[in-house]
């Protein structure tokens, strides 16, 4: 697994990017981005070349889910590991999440473990 | 006048003079003597009608100023208050975890070790803002929900305290269209609440049986 690889991590609550920031540097994830919604991860994916997005579910204007949907239609994005992490955590939102193309999906709360184990997970399989 | 019935009243509310009009007009469409079930159902059906004008003055007195103007407006500005705080609480929280980590590099070994197990540990108890702050905002949008059935009720009863007929319910306010709805926003519901959701582990057997 690559720990330089450009992570984005996106979220609509400041201190959540904070805290996924913080339990990535542990891991030894510094190269790490943030966005506060879908459409800002999505400007900063086109321009830019992450090798894993972490992403929250509800956010506005542009939802995780429907964010996952844009990357998995793009032609240059649709093979980057995707997880969300979100407390979304009802049987259909899980589906909802796999049938658009989510690598893994992690309920809040979670913890560190959980974390390192999705991303190394994901990253075997990039 | 059959006994139980109430002389008619100068200081009558319109609704009830419109009530002792209504037991005058039975009145005097009935020949003859009244017997004494006819009175007494003519003198309940006219209190029943008094209870129904009170209830609806009750109503349209309401201070549904209060309610609008000052309590949910209050109430949702003591939940986004209480939303700042944690956020600011745990941000200084995370910057002592910072500040830790940096002793830890220095330290080294086993202490290093012990303090970074229990700063990971603070991480994922900081969470906690961001659930909290999901469910608050449920509360906030349940509460404006109530904030607007309240003023429609009021609105309509309080014309009828002032004489007019009853208003036709007004319309539900639009849903958006279903095209315009992601299925993201669709099934955007917040945080369960304990025991309603599935866990991690059961996520992961989820999305096993896909693979």
């Amino acid at each position: 697994m690559d720990k330089n690889t450009p992570v984005l991590i996106v979220d609509d609550y400041k201190t959540m990017l904070r805290i996924i920031r913080n339990l990535l540097k542990q891991l030894d994830f510094e190269n790490v981005e943030e966005a506060t919604d879908g459409s800002e991860a999505l400007a900063k994916m086109r321009a830019g070349n992450f090798g894993l997005v972490i992403s929250d579910w509800n956010m506005a204007p542009m939802t995780g889910l429907d964010l996952l949907k844009e990357v998995r239609a793009d032609a240059r994005l649709k093979n980057t590991p995707f997880i969300m992490i979100t407390a979304e955590s009802k049987t259909e939102n899980v589906v909802a999440a796999k049938q658009a193309g989510v690598s893994n999906y992690i309920v809040k709360p979670f913890n560190a473990e959980t974390l390192r184990e999705k991303i190394e997970k994901v990253m075997v399989h990039a | 006048m059959p006994d139980g019935i109430a002389p008619a009243n100068a200081s009558a509310t319109p609704e009830e003079a419109r009530i002792d009009a209504a037991v005058r007009a039975v009145l005097g469409s009935m020949a003859g003597d009244l017997t004494a079930t006819e009175a007494a159902l003519l003198a309940e059906l006219e209190g029943l009608g008094r209870t129904v004008a009170r209830a609806k003055e009750e109503i349209a007195s309401l201070r549904v100023d209060d309610i609008n103007i000052s309590h949910i407006p209050s109430a949702t500005d003591e939940l986004d208050a209480i939303v700042g705080h944690t956020a600011q609480a745990t941000n200084e929280i995370l910057d002592c975890c910072e500040v830790l980590e940096g002793v830890a590099g220095r330290v080294g070994g086993g202490e290093a070790e012990a303090l970074s197990g229990a700063i990971t540990r603070i991480y994922e108890a900081c969470s906690f803002q961001d659930i909290t702050g999901q469910r608050i905002g449920k509360v906030v949008t349940a509460l404006k929900a109530i904030e607007a059935r309240v003023a429609q009720v009021t609105e309509r009863f309080s014309a009828v305290a002032a004489g007019h007929s009853l208003p036709a319910s007004a319309p539900p306010p639009p849903k958006p269209a279903a095209e315009s709805e992601t299925e993201g926003r669709r099934l955007a519901n917040g945080p369960q609440l304990p025991g309603a959701g599935v866990s991690q582990a059961d996520i992961d057997k989820l999305l096993a049986d896909f693979d």
